[in-house]
């Protein structure tokens, strides 16, 4: 199995001086492809600085981030966006661009894929909602679909560039128990369906 | 015209000496109080004063009235000047041609048609003679612009390298666009409404810049959320600043469309309401443009900052 991310006695705090806040001490974790990590904790405790730190949308500058090959300690941020190009992101509220449809919406995480044609792009997309329930929504903006169908496309949008790694970060929190339900069982049968490492 | 410096009409004539040189004319000018025939009101235009024989102006109306203007106090009014001085067309038509000029009594016999300026708000044209009685204390000796005429196929250049050589240091030789250049430079640079023309394009320039910096701070400001969840994509900064010049571009077009419309329909009212000629030139519609181009684009380099404070980490 290859490690897709290895993580080396990362440390993190907020603020500086008197007024620095400790929140991550010496984490050290090493994940192989397809594995599933689900992190718990209580509030503050530092999941979600640990998960924007493997994410590259924090910089660190203590111990070893190595994501999918590639050091973000002292990274350049050039660096961090080429692997972000490589991780889908689903985040606890859906953040779907309101203007956009949700083809739209999930079209735009294929935009920086040069090797797709605008046509492939569409055909992608639709697969994807499809997959998620929502062929007949495609063409609705966010406000026009409920808290879950928002969140189905965002799913949707993380994984239909095949990412070789899914950050969420509680995707179930803003949902009711119906919807959360739905949500869970996609991202089950979506993981089963391909080998992509998931850490919730 | 540009308030030109009297010099001897001996300087004039030095000139014909040489064989490019077919004739010379001088011309007088002085700016002098008219009185309206229906009113009395005076209000001041610009007297030309020009020898009847020559043929100074390429107006038309005026060369077919030179015999006339060899008569004693005769003038020809320029029926582009402001209404202020009357209707004198049909003045002229109802045999009400009497009135002053510079509290001289002259009589108007006809009508030709030039344009006010900074410089007047009408103009009269003369004999040099009749000059000289309208304005007592000048004479003939000394005059404001003289006009040299060459021979077909004279070389411009080189007769004006010449006559700089030969003519008095304090004399500017000029050829007929030189001239053009020259006035516009004047009231563009020099003069006091052009510095308030200047100083207006400049505030205007800044103005827009604050409003066109304004509205994609505040576009950026809204869409915080949005640009920070295409960061963590993996968007790039330059894609965004991509999308944030691709606004000001569009603000820049879209605003000049209907910006070129509106200045129109303004010139075409200035020109009714003022009586100068203001041509919407394309030169001067590219020059806006590129203007408001310059304006959005610094306005995008200040507003583009505020991206940085889309941070993706928020968005978790």
């Amino acid at each position: 199995m290859q490690t897709v991310i290895d993580v080396q006695n990362l440390s993190y705090s907020f603020g500086s001086g008197t007024l620095m806040q400790p929140v991550l001490k010496e984490i050290t974790i090493s994940i192989q492809q397809g594995e599933i990590v689900l992190i718990t904790g209580p509030s503050g405790s530092g999941k979600t600085t640990f998960l924007t730190i493997i994410g590259g949308l924090r910089q660190a500058f203590t111990g070893s981030v190595v994501v999918l090959g590639q050091q973000f300690i002292q990274s350049s941020e050039q660096t961090r966006v080429k692997v972000r190009q490589q991780i889908g992101f689903i985040f606890q509220q859906h953040n779907l661009l309101k203007s956009l449809t949700a083809l739209e919406n999930v079209s735009m995480a294929l935009e920086m894929n040069n090797q797709l044609s605008e046509q492939q792009r569409q055909e992608r997309a639709i697969a994807m909602l499809a997959a998620v329930g929502l062929s007949d929504r495609i063409h609705y903006r966010p406000e026009q679909l409920s808290g879950g169908q928002r969140q189905r496309v965002s799913i949707s949008r993380a994984l239909v560039g095949q990412p070789k790694i899914i950050l969420a970060d509680e995707p179930t929190a803003s949902l009711d128990k119906q919807s959360s339900y739905e949500a869970v069982s996609i991202l089950k049968k979506l993981a089963k369906e391909s080998r992509t490492t998931r850490y919730y | 015209m540009w308030r030109p410096i009297q010099f001897k009409r001996s300087e004039l004539m030095q000139p014909l000496d040489n064989p490019a040189v077919a004739d010379v004319f001088p011309l007088y000018l002085g700016l002098a109080p008219f009185k309206n025939i229906e009113t009395q009101v005076k209000r001041t235009l610009m007297v030309y004063g020009v020898n009847p024989d020559s043929s100074s102006f390429r107006i038309e109306a005026i060369n077919n009235n030179r015999e006339q203007l060899e008569l004693k106090d005769t003038v020809l009014f320029d029926e582009y000047s402001r209404p202020e001085f009357g209707p004198i067309g049909k003045l002229i038509a109802a045999n009400q041609n009497l009135t002053g000029i510079n509290d001289y009594k002259v009589s108007i016999i006809g009508l030709f048609r030039m344009g006010v300026s900074f410089a007047a708000d009408g103009n009269v044209v003369t004999s040099d003679l009749n000059f000289m009685r309208i304005f007592p204390k000048r004479n003939l000796d000394n005059i404001d612009v003289g006009i040299i005429k060459l021979n077909p196929r004279s070389s411009q250049s080189h007769v004006k390298g010449e006559l700089e050589k030969l003519l008095n240091e304090s004399i500017n030789i000029f050829t007929y666009q030189e001239l053009l250049r020259f006035e516009r430079n004047y009231w563009a640079n020099m003069a006091p409404i052009g510095f308030i023309f200047g100083f207006g394009t400049i505030m205007g320039w800044v103005v827009g810049l604050v409003i066109v910096y304004q509205i994609l701070f505040t576009d950026i400001t809204n869409h915080r959320n949005e640009f920070a969840t295409l960061k963590a994509m993996g968007y790039s900064h330059d894609y965004f600043i991509r999308v944030v010049f691709a606004s000001a571009l569009l603000l820049a077009i879209f605003g000049f469309i209907p910006g070129l419309i509106l200045s129109l329909s303004l010139y075409h009212l200035a020109e009714t309401q003022i009586f100068m000629p203001m041509p919407m030139t394309a030169a001067k519609a590219i020059t806006v443009l590129m203007l408001i181009l310059s304006m959005c684009f610094i306005a995008e380099l200040i507003a583009i900052r505020k991206l940085k404070d889309a941070n993706p980490a928020d968005m978790f």
